[in-house]
């Protein structure tokens, strides 16, 4: 067990490291190349030359390749060109922000998901079952940034139900112990704070939660299909055990086995929604960072958030592929 | 004595939306006495499968159609409500099927799978379940049992998987087992082994078995009375000897005359029973049999043929001649 | 013995000819035919053809359906704007203005065009690329399979929109071009995983090895043998990118990495710049958003519908 989980990580490696590469050479080609790209508007001839110097633009590209390395594992990406702050403070502002959306999203994706999913193939072909297959169709097909205007929209403009941007009220007066708003409401007993920043969360969760929600119904609802016809439920049935236990262990149990990759591979994805929607709700983490830096052609920022997005994704896979071992007996046999 | 198990007139049709209904089993009767191992033969798509998962009501909920009766204890079982039946399943009455690998759940334990019967209908308690267990898989001669408890079907072979499927169905000593085919997907020396398995142990607790194979050297060493479907329907029944010793219906001759003899004249060509399955007409017509019988007269295909009974059922008019 | 049943004798041929048809005995009608007719009996398929036909329809007819051009700008349009009002319908304007006194109704008709070109050439070049690079990994196998699924690998590792993002910012001056190649980049990946796959799939099957023993060169056996073969696949997942392209393409533009010109007419553009008038008129997005949404589901509905067809075991 242990061996498979040392192997599957030696083997994210060369990919980290390819992806370090393609980040090098994609640094090299932006537009002026990389002096220019960090010097921004302040670029003048001079600066630039110095800054080659420095940056070791002169020395062979190898080289230069191995300082980026360095530079990029100490997480020295240098400095925003809006703001002048240290990239990596930044980015370690706005983590929590965006952390705390993608969970929520995630728990309204998952948790709503794998029950209609469910509901959806034990009941197939009836009215349900055709009104969830069409709403997941029409759900992957609607721009995010739009379904996240609609929303605010609706809810919080004409309606007023909910707030139309931000995290917090500008009024509330939260302590800042994680960065997590709803749980340092709760840790500091700031309960007004907590439930400010729970109905701040609830439309661009909604949003974000959008796709993968369609997804792991979808794919919950083939899995658990599949699983159904298979001749052990057959068997299960053959003993008489009760619908609930075949329902959970014999049915759940192995539909739910590739619904967890997909929820890995979504949870993966959900930076680049997170841009999204966080550019619609001024929600300050990093997408907004994202996106800012996307207008403003902020460079710096831009490849730090990027690689950042990548690496997420990468490690998260992995951590799927592990867990995958965990619940299913039959891999861990290699 | 009262039979067992009586199914009579059982008919499955299968239905899709915007077309025809597919008669899967087309008027299938017979009964099964306590104790008694009965034989359901035909090649594939006669509807032995089919009939034998109606008895243990494992349909699917929707697309299909089952007419007909099968009394249990006197109790139609195709009348019980679900609840009532999952009540018999597994206790009453059990299924063994053919392929020992996908019947088995691979994420839990086998020990699990044999103690789940075992909280169910007998109400046993973890621990006394788990002793039970191995001793199930004891006798159906898996070694080392209490450490197979704790295995996943994938770590155990072929034999070994249908050895526990056999003791799960066993546990709670139903009056009936139905095995589907269990020995077509194993090889061939563990294929006898799970056999005389399977007569040893419904000898020693007095469970009837209806075997279902299209394997006649099965039917030959294992059942008391056998049952010759053909395109939904029985053709003829008949006790184990006398089936072999005169079949009569020429489909039966056919499948007999078939099989190599090692102790035929070399050089003797195979008897093929000619055509296929495909080459049916509908009961409702004719002798569903009649295009590919060598007995065949015009009289076969004016309309449905008859059944006679005299201590063996007969559904031809041109049977070949008892010897 | 009963005496067989009466006077009602049915010819023997009518009788033979009333055979049970079983679905795998569609008797000799090629691949491409079977598939296609499961997809006429399948009305997701149809549903989304329709769609997609109407869509190419407009898009080939659209200069003929827009009153006025795209980028015209009509004083008395402008005369009525108000910072919180901007007119419906007026005579000679169907569907009023947009936010700087354009014709709506031309700007969306047109836009169909726009909209079709994005899609279809950022899949379409995904496509070539993707295929070239899947079918020399997948022909070749050794390293070159390895240095190219590698790479393939890592840029498949990167979420897809931040993938074009990066690569969108690459340009100095972005335009409707970069946004066609940020995308068709991210599309190739796709592709060429897709081909390798099918190639695999198919080397050591018992067709490939008899062509080489029959001495067939390797690219002939490529090309003619496995390639073929491929196709089903890539057609489903062509039609599946069609859809994603256009979101693609449509969120590019939001985050400003198309040229925001507001005098080109394409959706995704449109719905962009239209944001930040949604409670002026939200119309301006609505129907963009609307047409990006129905096209996307066309194409999405098609190619589900193309994949269930051709799956010879046809799993419903």
């Amino acid at each position: 067990m242990l061996r498979f989980i040392v192997r599957r990580l030696i083997q994210v490696v060369p990919t980290l490291l390819l992806l370090s590469v393609l980040l090098f050479a994609w640094l090299r080609s932006l537009p002026g190349g990389p002096a220019a790209a960090l010097l921004g508007d302040k670029a003048t001839p001079e600066k630039i030359a110095e800054l080659n110097t420095v940056l070791g633009l002169d020395q062979p590209i190898p080289l230069q390749y191995l300082r980026f390395l360095g530079r990029a594992i100490t997480g020295d990406f240098g400095n925003s060109l809006i703001t002048g702050e240290r990239v990596t403070t930044e980015i370690a502002r706005a983590l929590p922000a965006t952390i705390e959306l993608s969970i929520a999203a995630l728990l309204i994706a998952v948790l709503l998901g794998i029950p209609l999913g469910y509901v959806a193939a034990r009941y197939r072909g009836r009215p349900l079952d055709t009104a969830t297959v069409i709403g997941t169709l029409v759900g992957v097909a609607v721009p995010v940034f739009f379904l996240g205007y609609l929303l605010k929209q609706w809810f919080a403009v004409d309606l007023g139900w909910f707030p139309p941007s931000g995290r917090q009220a500008v009024d509330i007066d939260a302590t800042h112990v994680t960065g997590f708003a709803v749980l340092d409401g709760l840790i500091t007993r700031e309960f007004d704070a907590s439930w400010d920043a729970l109905i701040h969360l609830v439309l661009p969760a909604i949003a974000l939660a959008t796709i993968p929600l369609a997804v792991i119904v979808r794919i919950t609802r083939a899995s658990v299909l599949d699983v159904m016809g298979s001749d052990f439920v057959r068997t299960a049935n053959s003993k008489g055990l009760a619908p609930s236990t075949v329902r959970e262990r014999h049915v759940l149990r192995n539909a739910l086995l590739p619904v967890s990759t997909t929820i890995g591979l979504q949870t993966g994805l959900l930076l680049a929604g997170a841009v999204l929607t966080e550019k619609v709700f001024v929600w300050g983490g990093l997408g907004t960072l994202l996106a800012q830096a996307i207008e403003r052609r902020d460079y710096p920022r831009l490849q730090a958030v990027v690689l950042l997005g990548a690496l997420v994704y990468v490690l998260v896979n992995l951590l799927v592929d592990l867990s995958y071992a965990i619940i299913d007996p039959r891999v861990r046999v290699r | 004595m009262s039979p067992l198990l009586e199914v009579e007139d059982l008919k499955v049709a299968f239905t899709r939306r915007g077309e025809p209904d597919s008669v899967a089993v087309d008027g299938v009767g017979f009964d099964v006495q306590p104790g008694e191992i009965v034989g359901l033969v035909g090649e594939s798509g006669c509807g032995k499968s089919v009939t034998s998962l109606a008895i243990m009501r494992l349909l699917p909920e929707r697309g299909n159609r089952v007419t007909g009766s099968i009394r249990m204890d006197g109790d139609d079982l195709l009348a019980l409500s679900d609840s009532a039946m999952r009540e018999r399943r597994g206790k009453d009455l059990s299924m063994i099927f053919q392929d020992p690998l996908s019947s088995l759940n691979p994420v839990i334990s086998v020990g699990l799978q044999v103690t789940e019967v075992l909280t169910r209908h007998r109400g046993m308690k973890k621990d006394a379940a788990r002793r039970e267990a191995a001793d199930l898989l004891d006798r159906v001669g898996i070694p080392d049992p209490r450490r197979r408890l704790d295995s996943y079907p994938h770590q155990l072979s072929g034999g070994m998987r249908q050895r526990a499927l056999i003791a799960i169905a066993l546990a709670c000593t139903p009056r009936l087992l139905i095995a589907d085919e269990p020995t077509t997907a194993l090889d061939v020396t563990i294929q006898a082994q799970i056999l005389d398995l399977l007569k040893q142990l419904v000898a020693e607790t007095g469970t009837a078995l209806v075997m279902i194979t299209h394997d006649l050297g099965v039917v030959a060493g294992l059942c008391d009375r056998v049952n010759v479907l053909y395109g939904g329907r029985i053709v003829e029944r008949a006790e184990r000897h006398e089936l072999f010793r005169t079949p009569r219906h020429p489909y039966t001759h056919g499948l007999l005359g078939s099989i190599p003899r090692l102790d035929g004249p070399p050089g003797e060509e195979l008897a093929a029973i000619r055509g296929s399955v495909n080459d049916n007409l509908p009961w409702t017509d004719a002798c569903a049999f009649a295009p590919r019988c060598p007995r065949k007269l015009d009289a076969c295909t004016a309309g449905t043929p008859p059944v006679t009974e005299n201590g063996r059922l007969l559904r031809c008019i041109n049977p070949v001649e008892a010897s | 013995m009963t005496t067989p049943r009466g006077s009602l004798q049915p010819r023997p041929s009518t009788l033979l000819k009333r055979k049970k048809t079983r679905i795998d005995d569609l008797g000799g009608r090629s691949l491409t035919a079977d598939a296609l007719v499961r997809l006429r009996r399948n009305p997701v398929a149809i549903v989304g053809a329709v769609i997609i036909g109407l869509f190419v329809l407009i898009s080939i007819f659209a200069p003929l359906i827009a009153p006025h051009d795209a980028g015209a700008v009509f004083p008395e349009l402008q005369r009525t704007l108000r910072p919180d009002s901007i007119p419906g319908s007026m005579p000679g304007f169907p569907l009023g203005s947009d936010q700087n006194g354009r014709d709506f109704f031309s700007r969306l008709i047109l836009a169909s065009r726009q909209t079709l070109i994005v899609g279809v050439l950022a899949t379409l070049i995904g496509l070539v690329f993707g295929v070239v690079i899947g079918a020399l990994a997948g022909a070749f196998g050794g390293w070159v399979d390895t240095v190219l699924m590698r790479v393939t690998d890592v840029l498949l590792s990167i979420p897809s929109l931040l993938l074009a993002i990066s690569i969108a910012a690459l340009a100095a001056r972005p335009s409707q071009t970069t946004v066609i190649i940020a995308v068709a980049l991210v599309n190739v990946p796709i592709f060429a995983r897709l081909l390798r796959g099918a190639m695999l799939a198919q080397r050591d099957s018992d067709h490939v090895l008899a062509a080489t023993s029959l001495g067939v060169k390797r690219s002939a056996i490529v090309v003619r043998h496995m390639l073929p073969n491929a196709l089903g696949p890539v057609i489903v997942q062509a039609t599946l990118t069609l859809a994603t392209s256009i979101l693609d393409a449509a969120a590019l533009s939001f985050l400003g990495l198309g040229d925001g010109d507001p005098a080109r007419a394409e959706w995704g553009l449109m719905l962009a710049n239209a944001q930040a008038y949604l409670d002026v008129r939200p119309a301006l997005a609505f129907y963009p958003a609307v047409a990006i949404i129905l096209v996307a589901l066309g194409f999405t509905l098609l190619g589900e519908a193309m994949r269930e067809a051709i799956d010879p075991k046809g799993r419903r």
